[in-house]
C-alpha cells in the first residue's frame, strides 16, 4: 500500500508540505532558489545583465542609480559588478545542483548497499567512509581539484567525492534498522526483489534525510566553490562570486568595496535561503515532531 | 578490555593503508605526470628525466607505491620541489604557529558561544532567542573569506588595531599576531557552534525530568544551571572533541591571509608552485594526525565510559 492512499491521514509528505506552506519564511526561501535559477538561466542565454564582459563604465567607477548596471560600480576594465554578479549565479547554481546530485547519488546508493547487505560489502564501504573521513575536508577537496583538469566539472567532482560520507553514514544505519522490520519481510514474502525491497520499499522510509542532506550540501558546495577559486582551482573564463571575491582582495586597500560587497551578498542569500530550506525541511520532515 | 584496546589499535591499520591508497591514486594515477607542470613550458628532456627519476616516476606503480608507504613510516618524504628544504621539517616547523591559532581561535568560539546558547536557550522562544537564532544562520551564510577581507581591511588597515599581518614566535608578541585572526575565525565559527549547543541545551530542557524539578519547586534558573547544563555537556563535549584533531591543520585561508607560517600557508604555497610531493606530503601526514586523534579519543572514551567496551 502506498502511503497516499492511507486511510490514516495525509501522507509524510503532503503534511510537510501543509506545514512549510504555513511558514513565511520557508516560502520565501524558496522563492529566493527560484529567483537565482532564472538568474542563471536567464544570463546564460544572455537575457538578462549582458553583456557582463564589455566595458560599460571606467575602471573602478563608483556604484550610482544613475543606470543599472552602475548599482554595484564597476571592476578594473570597467565591467558591471552587478552583471558579474548575476552571471556568477550560473557558476554556483551549476556547482550546487550537480555536486549536490552526484554526492547525495553516491552516498545513497552506498549507504544502501552497505546497510541492506552487510557482510563483506559493509565491511568495505565502512573501511571507505572511515578513510574517507580520515582525510581532512579541505586536504581532500584541494588534493582532488588539484589533480583534475580545470574546470567546471572538475570542481564539482571533487566536492561530491569529498562531502558523501555523511549521508552513507546515515543511510547505512537506516537500512540496517529497516531492513528486517516486518514491511521488508511481508515485500520479501510475496517475492520482492532486492532492489525493489531496497529502493522501492526501504529507500522512501529513508528519502526525507536524502533531501535535507541535498539542501546543506547545495549551500556548502557554493562556500567551497569560493575557496577553491581563491585557491586558483576554480573555474576560469567565468564570472563567478569566488573569483570576485579572490579579486577584490588586492582592491580593497585602494577603497573598492563594491565587488567584494556584491559578491557576498549574492552570495549570502542564496546560502541564506538553502539554510532556511534545510531547517524547514527538518522541521517538517521529522516524523518524532508529527504527533505533537 | 584490552582486548578491545588492542582490536581498535589494530583497526587503524587498514585505515592508514586506505589512506594512503587514496593518496598515492589520486597523485599518482588521477593526476598523471606532474613533471611538465612542476618544470614549466621551458624544461629540456634530461631536466625532465633527472626530476622523474627523483621522484620515483620512472619505477613500476607497485614500486612508487611501496617508496611512498617507506615515506610514510619513516616520516621522510624528500625535499621540496621548489624550496628544497626537508618536507619533514617544514611540517614540524609549521605544526607551533598552526596550532597556536587554531587553540586561540578555539577557545574562544567555545567560551563565547556556550555563553550565547545558554542566554538563548534559557530565554526560548522569546525576543532574544530568535534574534541569536536568525544571526547565527546569517553569519553561516556569509563566506569565510569576505570575513577575512572585510576583517583585516576595517580591523587593521582603517583602524590600525592589529599589525596587518605577520607573525612573531616570541611569546607575548606573538599573541599580538595571533588576535585578529582569532577573532575572525570566532567571528566564521560561532553561528554553528551556538546552533549546535542550542539544540543540545534545548533536547534536555523538555525531557520529563527537568518537568519533575519544576514541579517539586525548584526554580527555572537552578533547574537550567544544575540539571539541564549538566546533563547537555555529553554531546557538547563529543561535538568537541571531534574537532580536536582538525585543529593541527589550523586554518589555510587566515594562515595565507595573515602570513602565520603553518600548515596552511605552506599548503597554499605548495599549491601555487605545483609542488607535488608537498602537497602528497601534508596530506597524509594530516591523515595520519586525525587516525592518531581519533584512536586516542576512541580509547578515552574506553576508559572513560564502559558502555563503550560492551557495543
Amino acid at each position: 500500500m502506498k502511503p497516499e492512499s492511507s486511510s490514516v491521514g495525509k501522507s509524510l509528505w503532503a503534511e510537510a508540505f501543509d506545514r512549510m506552506k504555513k511558514q513565511r519564511l520557508t516560502v520565501l526561501s524558496f522563492l529566493i532558489v527560484i529567483l537565482y535559477s532564472f538568474m542563471a538561466l536567464g544570463s546564460y542565454f544572455e537575457l538578462i545583465a549582458s553583456p557582463w564582459d564589455v566595458s560599460l563604465g571606467e575602471s573602478y567607477g563608483k556604484p550610482s542609480f544613475d543606470q543599472i548596471s552602475s548599482i554595484f560600480g564597476f571592476d578594473i576594465f570597467g565591467r558591471s559588478v552587478l552583471y558579474k554578479a548575476i552571471h556568477g549565479a550560473q557558476v554556483a547554481m551549476t556547482i550546487g545542483l550537480i555536486s549536490s546530485l552526484l554526492s547525495v547519488f553516491i552516498g545513497t546508493f552506498l549507504g544502501a548497499i552497505a546497510g541492506y547487505f552487510g557482510g563483506w560489502i559493509d565491511d568495505l564501504i565502512v573501511w571507505l567512509y572511515t578513510t574517507f573521513a580520515s582525510i581532512p575536508y579541505i586536504m581532500l577537496l584541494i588534493a582532488v581539484a588539484f589533480v583534475l583538469e580545470k574546470g567546471i566539472f572538475s570542481i564539482c567532482v571533487a566536492i561530491a567525492a569529498t562531502s558523501w560520507v555523511g549521508l552513507c553514514r546515515m543511510v547505512r544505519a537506516e537500512f540496517v534498522k529497516h531492513k528486517e522490520r516486518e514491511y521488508v519481510l511481508a515485500a520479501r514474502s510475496i517475492g520482492a526483489s532486492h532492489a525493489a525491497r531496497m529502493f522501492k520499499h526501504i529507500l522512501p522510509n529513508v528519502f526525507h534525510q536524502v533531501i535535507i542532506n541535498f539542501s546543506i550540501q547545495f549551500q556548502s558546495a557554493i562556500k567551497s566553490e569560493v575557496i577553491l577559486s581563491y585557491l586558483g582551482l576554480g573555474v576560469q573564463d567565468m564570472p563567478s562570486w569566488g573569483i570576485m571575491i579572490d579579486d577584490s582582495k588586492l582592491e580593497l586597500a585602494r577603497g573598492v568595496w563594491w565587488q567584494l560587497s556584491a559578491a557576498t551578498l549574492f552570495m549570502m542569500f542564496l546560502v541564506l535561503a538553502f539554510n532556511l530550506l534545510g531547517d524547514s525541511l527538518r522541521d517538517s520532515l521529522d516524523p518524532k515532531l508529527r504527533s505533537n | 578490555m584490552t582486548a578491545y584496546i588492542l582490536k581498535r589499535i589494530i583497526y587503524t591499520v587498514p585505515i592508514v593503508f586506505g589512506v594512503a591508497l587514496i593518496m598515492f591514486s589520486l597523485f599518482h594515477l588521477v593526476g598523471g605526470d606532474p613533471t611538465y607542470q612542476m618544470l614549466g613550458k621551458h624544461a629540456d628532456a634530461k631536466m625532465i628525466a633527472d626530476l622523474r627519476s627523483e621522484l620515483g616516476l620512472d619505477q613500476s606503480y607497485f614500486n612508487q607505491f611501496l617508496l611512498y608507504l617507506k615515506q610514510i613510516m619513516t616520516f621522510d618524504f624528500g625535499r621540496s620541489f621548489s624550496t628544497r628544504q626537508k618536507i619533514s621539517e617544514m611540517i614540524l616547523s609549521g605544526l607551533t604557529p598552526s596550532f597556536s591559532l587554531a587553540l586561540l581561535g578555539f577557545c574562544l568560539t567555545l567560551v563565547l558561544s556556550l555563553v550565547i546558547a545558554m542566554i538563548s536557550a534559557y530565554f526560548r522562544g522569546k525576543v532574544i532567542d530568535k534574534v541569536v537564532v536568525v544571526f547565527c544562520v546569517l553569519g553561516m551564510s556569509i563566506s569565510a573569506l569576505a570575513y577575512i577581507l572585510f576583517g583585516q581591511y576595517f580591523l587593521a588597515y582603517k583602524m590600525g588595531w592589529f599589525p596587518i599581518s605577520g607573525y612573531e614566535s616570541e611569546m607575548p608578541y606573538r599573541l599580538q599576531y595571533l588576535i585578529m585572526p582569532a577573532l575572525i575565525w570566532v567571528a566564521v565559527s560561532v553561528g554553528v557552534d551556538v546552533r549546535f549547543f542550542r539544540t543540545a541545551l534545548l533536547d534536555e530542557v523538555y525531557q520529563d525530568y527537568v518537568r519533575t524539578a519544576r514541579a517539586k519547586g525548584l526554580s527555572d534558573f537552578f533547574v537550567f544551571f544544575k540539571h539541564v547544563l549538566k546533563n547537555s555537556l555529553i554531546p557538547i563535549i563529543t561535538y568537541l572533541v571531534i574537532q580536536i584533531p582538525f585543529l593541527m591543520l589550523g586554518s589555510f585561508l587566515l594562515e595565507s591571509f595573515f602570513g602565520i607560517p603553518g600548515i596552511g600557508n605552506m599548503t597554499i604555497d605548495a599549491i601555487n608552485n605545483s609542488d607535488f610531493p608537498v602537497l602528497k606530503a601534508i596530506a597524509t601526514v594530516m591523515s595520519l594526525m586525525v587516525i592518531f586523534f581519533n584512536l586516542l579519543t576512541d580509547l578515552l572514551y574506553t576508559v572513560v565510559d564502559p558502555r563503550v567496551r560492551l557495543k
